[in-house]
């Protein structure tokens, strides 16, 4: 194995100002994706449940459609098919103001978005629906039900699952380097091509993914131990 | 709208990208089928450490899992092209890097889904076998993960659909995929939406007939 070592490249020139930059730009592309993957994971899958079946179709093909096709595959489909199908106008607007920042997050949120609705249709299914008929048989309204019986449970049933796709979310943000978004991982290359010193550049890289994808998850371990219904749920985590 | 883009370019997309054959190192399928054997192979062992009496080789295991499903996959495969020629000291070519960056990366998945479906097996089966005279390994082999296989069917069918469509992300080291393929046909001709759509179509199909053939057999084998 012939490789000099040499980590000093880690904070000398400019790779402490790209690992920044690229960890600000991950964690924007991130909450911008996880916005419109929740508008749309709790909306279709509202819609998968209404009683018209125009709107149940439209969002199971969503779901099913997107959650189906490589996230690479959507990036591109966002960044170089999507654009020239836009009117003119809008198209010189967002070529001005990095079009390949916005078609990462659609691309991210759309996809995100058909595995959130996944989550939730469980979350929702698994309340018995004994639940709902003894709200209403007690006299709640249907929204009161929804409110104050079924949301409180399902909310922390999906609570495990939506962390885990949540992480997901921001793992995959990654691919966003494919269509040029100067985000981590971006950035982690570009240190690489400057100093020519790959495994000291990877383990920023990585090091940075792993303490935001820990620390998430042991915030998250915490909200559900403090938010566990004692007797339904066991802690919302696999014995260990 | 132009569709005969696809029809001129499909032995191309689909010999070449899809399957592999061709002048090119690629093909979504010939990475895709020995990455998912090889990995659930090494994830059986993953699964299999995690669950060790023993210390030195269950925190290991754990050390191993949490560290792969806390780094993107696009990470591992830069890790790999970069790492692999440094310590094997010769150039690999990009299937050999593509293939051991999907098995060692999804080998943490599959080790949590095996570890899953083995806890699922009542303590009485390891019990029984061994009154009856089975050693561990022989417990563990003929009771225990031929029950455990079938209670992870459908964690282990939606692992094999993520690891399907990740294996896309074999292109951005230069392997000839249907997606690279889809951008080196874009490149000559120009046809963005035709393209994506078409091999997105594709992905489609494979991934949803998996998850269907998945939904079946469920049925057919019943509540565990």
């Amino acid at each position: 194995m012939q490789y000099k070592f040499d980590w000093t490249v880690l904070w000398t020139g400019q790779s402490g100002e790209w690992l920044l930059n690229g960890l600000i730009v991950t964690l924007e592309l991130s909450a911008l994706a996880w916005l419109l993957a929740v508008v749309l994971g709790i909306l279709s899958g509202a819609l998968r449940t209404v009683p018209f079946r125009p709107l149940r179709a439209a969002a199971t093909f969503y779901v099913e459609f997107f959650r189906n096709v490589p996230l690479l595959v959507w990036m591109f489909f966002w960044y170089f098919a999507v654009p020239p199908l836009l009117p003119q106008g809008l198209q010189e607007f967002l070529f001005a103001h990095s079009l390949e920042f916005w078609a990462a997050v659609v691309a991210l949120g759309v996809y995100s978005g058909a595995r959130f609705s996944e989550v939730l249709r469980s979350g929702i299914q698994s309340i018995p629906k004994t639940q709902f008929e003894a709200s209403v048989a007690s006299g709640l309204t249907t929204f009161q039900a929804y409110r104050y019986v079924i949301l409180p449970v399902a909310l922390r049933l999906i609570l495990p699952p939506a962390t885990n796709e949540s992480l997901n979310l921001l793992k995959n943000s990654s691919v966003a380097l494919t269509i040029s978004v100067a985000e981590l991982t971006f950035q982690t290359r570009q240190i690489e091509t400057y100093t020519a010193k790959a495994i000291e550049a990877l383990t920023a890289g990585t090091l940075i993914y792993l303490i935001l994808c820990l620390s998430l998850a042991s915030i998250m371990g915490w909200v559900e131990r403090r938010t566990a219904i004692p007797g339904l749920i066991t802690a919302g985590r696999a014995p260990r | 709208m132009d569709l005969d883009v696809i029809w001129r370019n499909l032995d191309f997309l689909m010999i070449q990208g899809f399957l592999g054959i061709g002048k090119f190192v690629g093909g979504t399928v010939r990475l895709a089928i020995p990455a998912i054997v090889l990995g659930f192979l090494l994830g059986i062992f993953v699964g299999i450490a995690r669950l060790a009496p023993a210390p030195w080789v269950r925190v290991p295991a754990a050390i191993y899992v949490e560290f792969f499903r806390g780094v993107p996959l696009v990470m591992v495969i830069f890790w790999m092209w970069f790492i692999m020629p440094i310590v094997l000291g010769t150039a690999i070519p990009e299937f050999g890097v593509a293939l051991a960056a999907f098995v060692i990366f999804e080998a943490a998945y599959f080790g949590e889904i095996v570890r899953a479906g083995i806890q699922s097996v009542p303590r009485g089966q390891v019990e029984a076998a061994r009154a009856l005279g089975l050693t561990g390994a022989q417990t563990m082999r003929a009771v225990v993960l031929p029950q455990a296989l079938k209670n992870m069917i459908p964690s282990l069918v939606t692992q094999i659909i993520v690891l399907f469509k990740d294996t896309s992300l074999a292109s951005i080291i230069g392997f000839m995929d249907l997606t690279k393929a889809a951008q080196v046909v874009n490149n000559r001709e120009i046809r963005p939406f035709q393209l994506y759509l078409f091999i997105a179509i594709v992905y489609w199909i494979c991934t949803y007939s998996m998850s269907r053939y998945a939904r079946y057999l469920e049925k057919r084998l019943g509540p565990a």
